[in-house]
């Protein structure tokens, strides 16, 4: 299929796909995102390639490199289909084994099976895996049906009929209306209304009008982005070709960070075939709707989360956030209006417009519908990238989902958001996970890191070492982000030290308040939350440290009893391991 | 490719800086201090807005960078899983500090923000292959792994 000039096309096309497309037995899926490749999996992938020529199977078997599915930890897996056997963690070696019995006679290896660390029950299907069973994936259910290169997968599976539905079904209005009507809210942690961005933005004087996908993922311990843009590229190209349209946008960037080569890769040639099929560009579809999207690899800074510092990014200039309003809604990227959204927000929205706004706002709360990728990490079984229901209670995503603490040790601890984010103590795990009741407990949804310790964690130390990465961060435009991080490492170094004193508590509180009132932009407003909560919900660890120079979790080394201190250098290890 | 070139199939505006920071980095592996005042004077920027933006970015280096890069994924679960002293014996082994080159430009060292494969920390990135779990021990076998399919 050549450029599709007219919506009936794209059915056309999804027919002669699906027509077309060999009638294999079997097809296997080789998880291939940056960390299967870094685990080995393409080399799996050549080594099943080899034997299923080397075995003249090639007309019935099929076998696909996949993006993420998500399980980190057990990588590199495979998913067969139509059965939807999981096997983890391979070797090459395995794989004539594979072949021979599970391809070719049904058979299930039980040392390749999957083990659940709760239960120790083995569970061959993947659908029968807890960690998938309890999961509800939107946006990432499809990543092991997709090749990522290939548009084709993406038709079949329905893509670009939401687009389809938006340019010839709907106007401008009725999309915002809709979206604004599923309750859909930014997934880069502030958690405002897409529909009313999308109308403020409409609405602006001014033109050109811009849209920005920011895939910039600074967070540390965060990969939802570079999941969906490695895995299922179209997605978001789809939701924001969609966004344009609603807003009147002429063109648009995609932001992505320079250590994700593979995700710039994927995206870069997911443009270039919507372009020649004619979903990008000038007259998409054959309306007259023109529009197009530029691949922009920015330089890495954190900060570049705010908004306005993004933009600064893409102008050429040191990326410094500045004052609010004008928002970006009315004077964004060179003056003009401008709407940004995170990666996952834009995923959703074509899933919005085929299943419409009620069937969304099922999902979810009522002030926060839809899902929400996780990232678990830390001292949990299944590090991975997990979607769950907003609201779905931190318990649920870190003993169903996450198969709970590594060791079977007890949880001291969460935190959510990154380094910016509080830490929720473990008698708080039926906390929910949404946008309102997580910045109750003094934390933030942020965009969805979630880090998991156990209680040989010292809570002055993580707190030391969140704000060590906001200091280290901070862009140094506004001052009490500048010195306040700073001013906090330093009291925060001293109390680990052993060199605490008794004001210090008041000193850290003060400094909070002052960077929470006055910072310019995020950055600085949250970087206190590790602090604040430690001290909320542990001051008895800071107490220890101060009063008593004693490190109750004995990770902090120069207050570690001399005559343990080989003994603990171990446990030290380990601790340190939960942050 | 040379930075002359480089520059004249650039764009002529502020907003194809990092673009071209980019460009001239990937081919000479770093960006030369003598080419600062040819970047602003093809986007018309002084010098010092060039400077500010690359000296802001950590992605951008001053230093030239060696055959074989090396970079040690510094983020959070990295660093509990003991990215610190993955960084520490690489330091040792090449001689010189996380950021610089060897004495003989064969390699460089670099710390690099989070990759996102966080169950496997510690990770390592030599010229684009990915290493999980690595060691103090096992970085000489990287290393030589590196120096053998240069």
């Amino acid at each position: 299929m050549k450029k599709l000039s007219h919506p009936h096309h794209l059915a056309e096309w999804k027919r002669i796909i699906l027509e077309e497309r060999p009638a294999y037995d079997k097809v296997i899926a080789v998880s291939s995102g940056t960390c299967g490749r870094a685990r080995g999996s393409l080399q799996i992938f050549e080594a099943f390639k080899q034997e299923i020529e080397r075995r003249r199977l090639s007309l019935t078997v099929g076998i696909e490199a996949t993006g993420c599915h998500g399980l980190c930890e057990m990588e590199p897996n495979i998913v067969i289909s139509p059965e939807g056997f999981f096997y983890k963690k391979l070797d090459v070696k395995d794989i004539p084994a594979i072949v021979e019995r599970t391809i070719l006679k049904n058979k299930v290896i039980p040392s390749l099976v999957y083990e659940d660390p709760a239960t120790g029950r083995k569970h061959p299907r993947q659908n029968e895996i807890p960690f998938y069973q309890k999961q509800t994936r939107l946006l990432t259910e499809n990543n092991f049906r997709i090749n990522p290169e290939r548009i084709e997968d993406y038709i079949a599976l329905d893509g670009y009929q939401a687009l389809a539905k938006a340019l010839f079904d709907m106007t401008s209005e009725s999309v915002i209306a809709e979206v604004k009507a599923s309750g859909l809210r930014g997934r880069g942690g502030a958690g405002l209304l897409t529909g009313k961005k999308w109308e403020s933005c409409r609405e602006a004087r001014g033109h050109p009008k811009y849209i920005i996908c920011d895939a910039d993922e600074g967070d540390p311990g965060s990969s939802m982005s570079r999941g969906l843009l490695e895995a299922n590229p179209h997605s978001l190209i789809e939701g924001m070709i969609i966004g344009a349209y609603a807003i009147g946008a002429s063109e648009g960037f995609m932001c992505v960070g320079t250590n994700y080569p593979l995700a710039v890769e994927h995206i870069t040639l997911a443009l270039e075939q919507a372009r020649n099929h004619g979903l990008l560009g000038s007259a998409i579809f054959g309306s007259e709707f023109h529009f197009d999207i530029h691949v922009v690899q920015v330089a890495g800074a954190f900060v570049s989360g705010d908004e306005t510092s993004l933009i600064a990014a893409l102008e050429g200039k040191k990326a410094f956030p500045r004052q609010q309003p004008p928002f970006p809604a009315q004077q964004g990227l060179w003056g003009k209006p401008t709407d940004i959204h995170h990666v996952e927000t834009w995923a959703n929205l074509p899933i919005i417009l085929n299943k419409g706004a009620d069937w969304f706002t099922e999902i979810g709360t009522d002030k926060s519908p839809g899902t929400k990728i996780v990232t678990l990490g830390g001292r949990i079984n299944n590090t991975s990238l997990a979607e769950v229901p907003l609201g779905t209670r931190l318990r649920k995503i870190i003993f169903d989902i996450g198969g709970g603490i590594k060791d079977k040790r007890a949880l001291k601890a969460v935190q959510t958001g990154g380094p910016r984010g509080g830490f929720i103590p473990a008698e708080k795990m039926d906390v929910p996970l949404d946008y309102e009741t997580l910045s109750q407990s003094g934390s933030i949804l942020g965009c969805g890191g979630i880090i998991v310790m156990d209680k040989d964690t010292c809570m002055v130390d993580a707190a030391r070492y969140s704000l060590s990465v906001s200091a280290e961060e901070s862009c140094g435009k506004c001052a009490p982000c500048r010195v306040g991080t700073r001013q906090m490492l330093e009291i925060l170094d001293r109390i680990s030290h052993g060199q605490g004193q008794a004001s210090d508590i008041v000193r850290l509180e003060d400094l909070a308040a002052v960077m929470k009132a006055a910072s310019l932009c995020d950055l600085g407003q949250t970087a206190p939350n590790p602090v604040l909560t430690t001290l909320r919900y542990f001051k008895d660890e800071y107490d220890a440290h101060i009063r008593e120079k004693r490190c109750p979790a004995l990770v902090c080394q120069s207050l570690a009893p001399a005559r343990k201190k080989a003994k603990n250098s171990r446990k030290q290890e380990t601790g340190r391991e939960a942050i | 490719m040379d930075i002359e070139k480089i520059l004249k199939e650039s764009g002529a505006s502020q907003r194809d800086l990092v673009p071209l920071l980019h460009k001239i980095q990937a081919a000479v592996g770093h960006i030369p201090r003598e080419s600062i005042a040819a970047i602003a004077k093809q986007l018309r920027l002084s010098e010092s807005e060039v400077f500010g933006v690359l000296s802001f970015n950590k992605s951008f280096t001053l230093e030239p960078r060696g055959k074989i890069r090396v970079m040690v994924c510094r983020g959070t679960a990295c660093h509990v899983r003991g990215g610190g002293k993955v960084v520490e014996e690489m330091e040792k082994k090449f001689g010189t500090p996380a950021g610089r080159s060897s004495a003989g430009k064969e390699l460089s060292l670099d710390e690099t923000g989070c990759l996102g494969c966080c169950a496997m920390g510690p990770v390592v990135v030599v010229n684009g292959t990915h290493y999980s779990q690595v060691s103090p021990e096992n970085v000489d076998s990287i290393l030589e792994k590196a120096k053998a399919s240069d």
